[in-house]
């Protein structure tokens, strides 16, 4: 099983993301995350999904993919040349007791604290999914109450590999 | 201007004749508008059947079938027969009505998601909000329906938005989709690898898939095939792509195809796969097609080359351009030995089939029809047995063969008969179907008669599921589970129920003249010819 991180450019009309993240069920394909925003141009969206399988299925991936009506453009984002960031946000038990020890693991991955209750504390922390992993690692010790994670977005480093809008 | 005159206009631009549909509420104000307009319309008996007409008109005028139905079940119904258009990509612009936009959502009468439900099954699909956007959609719908890889396109319409008016009617004259541009011209480089492969290949075949007959790249396979001798079988959405009788013609390939087509697919030193999907009842292993051999996969769908087996050379664009650029390069490859082999396989592998003279072999049957009907005839197959012996038996000259491929639709062939003949009027006709199939469409005789159109349908009659039948004999050793079908109708008493001729053949004997009398009868007719229950397509 390989993982893949596939871009989308694709039109900025309503019913786009049905259309992708059904192509993914009923074909059998994986989706380990999917993130979408509007790009600088407000016609397109930008989607990133980070998808599984074997080569040969991967290769179907993109090809289906790009073969809906809606899609402009397909990238796949090797992890060489791509830059990745995903954005979570940790809800930890943490009275007066535990609370410094909480922040100390936040600030050494540069994580803010967000939100302070007399029980629990909200994190903030961007980074990509191996850090977050890394951080969830170290929070271990505590309870975790609630986590949200968005799924990663990316782009390809340099410029040579932009696809230019008209 | 109204929403709906818009559509109708839209359809009058795009050169429209019919319209199959049944209406409802959500698509009066459509059907009223089309009133004033010189579309013909044509009142379905169920709306499965709509779509299934417009597909046999579309595969034999080469233009877009359009279909019209109401919102809630009328485009549920529908269903079926878009998604059977899809597995063969059969290019269909379906419009749905649907219910008051304001309403959208509140699971009021007779609403549907349509768009939702048939999303697996279309190319692409509208949901019109507002009126304005009618004349650019229809543009694109018609647009995305005919080019690249045909399929349905599904405009769904808010009967409000039918019913809004439109301060300019404008059709546009060109596509603008920034996301949608489909491959036409093959790569120059890949073409001339293509070459290169064969001018070294001693043994090469070109399988030609239903792609051929979508592209209208009969003529350009056929001279290509000619000038360098190169063998051709095909799938059964291609059969017609070449002359059944063709010398270089060798039947259709996969497990219900001819054992000599499959032979000289795995054989060859060089493939040739054109405008075919490679899937399971074509090609049961697609390794082996692969093996030992320079693979050339042609296809307008680029997701369609590499899904089933790994080309050698993968070429994308449209058949017939592709064909016409190969003819552009002059080379001489000897094929003669690899002919000879081939005629040679083909007289060793083919077997007698054993017949029950109580009964009409239907090979028999078939091979004097393919005789007596006119070159350019147009043979409808439905799905089971009659169609897989429709498949090995008749004989294509200049005309079409029809029959759902992809799907597997029983009942296609009657909807699709009378489709195709109101789209070539001066053409012969047939829809030969099992009495199971038959039964699953024959609603639509009054629709024929409704149009005043000469349909010969032949009705193959065992009293069984005969396909099932015989998959339950080789894998559940007879024992026999929900195929058996009684003797009802009475085809005689159902032909003059819906005032057409009817004829019967029990024997070998009486095909002859039962075949020259439905050929030239004025009117509609039924003809039932009695089969052993117990015949194998695998006989």
């Amino acid at each position: 099983m390989n993982i893949r991180v596939i871009q989308l450019l694709v039109d900025n009309t309503s019913g786009v993301l049905s259309r992708i993240s059904g192509l993914f069920s009923r074909r059998g394909y994986n989706i380990e995350s999917i993130t979408a925003g509007v790009t600088a141009d407000p016609r397109y969206t930008r989607i990133t999904i980070v998808t599984s399988g074997d080569e040969d299925i991967l290769n179907q991936i993109e090809k289906q993919v790009a073969k809906l009506i809606d899609v402009r453009d397909v990238k796949v984002l090797p992890p060489s040349e791509s830059v990745y960031r995903e954005l979570a946000l940790i809800k930890v038990k943490a009275t007066a007791k535990d609370r410094q020890g909480v922040i100390s693991i936040a600030d050494i991955f540069r994580a803010n604290i967000i939100d302070v209750s007399k029980d629990s504390l909200i994190i903030e922390l961007t980074g990509d999914q191996d850090k977050i992993n890394a951080f969830l690692g170290l929070l271990e010790g505590y309870e975790i109450l609630e986590l949200a994670r968005t799924g990663i977005a990316g782009l390809c480093r340099g410029s040579d590999n932009v696809t230019y809008l008209n | 201007m109204l929403g709906a005159e818009a559509l109708v206009k839209a359809l009058t631009e795009e050169g429209v004749e019919y319209v199959f549909g049944y209406p409802g509420v959500a698509i009066c104000p459509f059907y009223n508008a089309i009133l004033e307009s010189p579309i013909k319309t044509v009142l379905v008996r169920t709306e499965q059947n709509a779509a299934h007409m417009a597909s046999g008109l579309a595969r034999v005028t080469g233009g877009v079938g359009v279909c019209a139905v109401t919102s809630g079940p009328g485009a549920t119904n529908l269903i079926t027969g878009i998604a059977t258009a899809f597995a063969d990509s059969i290019p269909l612009v379906c419009i749905t009505g649907q219910v008051n936009s304001a309403l959208l959502g509140s699971d009021v009468f007779q609403e549907a998601d349509i768009t939702g439900a048939a999303e697996s099954f279309v190319k692409y699909s509208y949901l019109v909000k507002d009126a304005a956007d009618i004349p650019r959609v229809m543009k694109e719908a018609f647009h995305i329906a005919r080019t690249g890889r045909k399929g349905p396109v599904l405009v769904d319409i808010p009967i409000d938005v039918q019913n809004s008016e439109i301060k300019k009617y404008k059709y546009p004259e060109e596509v603008n989709m920034r996301t949608y541009k489909p491959t036409f011209v093959g790569n120059f480089a890949q073409i001339k690898k293509t070459v290169k492969a064969l001018e070294k290949s001693k043994k090469p075949v070109i399988c030609a898939g239903g792609g051929v007959l979508l592209s209208g790249a009969k003529g350009s396979l056929r001279a290509f095939a000619e000038k360098h001798g190169i063998p051709v079988v095909s799938t059964m959405m291609g059969i017609g792509s070449m002359p059944t009788m063709h010398p270089l013609y060798f039947g259709m390939v996969g497990n219900n195809g001819k054992p000599w087509a499959n032979k000289a697919m795995n054989d060859s030193d060089l493939l040739i796969m054109v405008g075919a999907r490679v899937a399971d009842r074509a090609v049961n292993q697609p390794d082996i097609i692969t093996e030992n051999k320079v693979m050339i996969h042609i296809d307008v769908d680029p997701a369609e080359i590499g899904k089933n087996c790994g080309p050698t050379i993968p070429i994308v664009g449209d058949a017939d351009n592709i064909f016409g650029q190969l003819l552009d390069f002059d080379f001489d490859i000897d094929t003669a030995d690899w002919l000879d082999k081939l005629r040679e396989v083909k007289k060793d592998l083919t077997v007698q089939r054993k017949t029950n003279p109580n009964f009409v072999d239907p090979e028999k049957f078939i091979g004097i029809l393919s005789d007596k009907m006119e070159d350019n005839g147009i043979y409808v197959a439905d799905v089971g047995q009659n169609q897989i012996w429709s498949c090995a038996y008749h004989v294509v000259k200049d005309g079409f063969f029809l029959t759902s491929g992809g799907m597997g639709t029983m009942g296609y062939s009657i909807p699709a008969a009378l489709g195709a003949k109101l789209g070539l009027p001066d053409r012969q006709v047939i829809a030969v179907c099992g009495d199971g199939s038959f039964q699953m469409s024959f609603m639509e005789l009054a629709t024929a008669k409704q149009q005043n159109v000469n349909l010969k349908i032949v009705v193959f009659k065992n009293n069984y599921l005969g396909m099932v039948r015989e998959y339950q004999h080789f894998t559940y050793k007879d024992n026999y589970s929900v195929v058996e079908l009684n003797d009802y109708p009475n085809y005689e008493l159902l032909a003059g129920a819906y005032s057409m001729d009817y004829l019967k053949v029990s024997r070998d004997s009486e095909i002859d003249g039962c075949i020259e009398k439905m050929l030239n009868d004025s009117n509609s007719c039924i003809v039932e010819v009695m089969i052993d229950p117990m015949d194998l397509v695998k006989g």
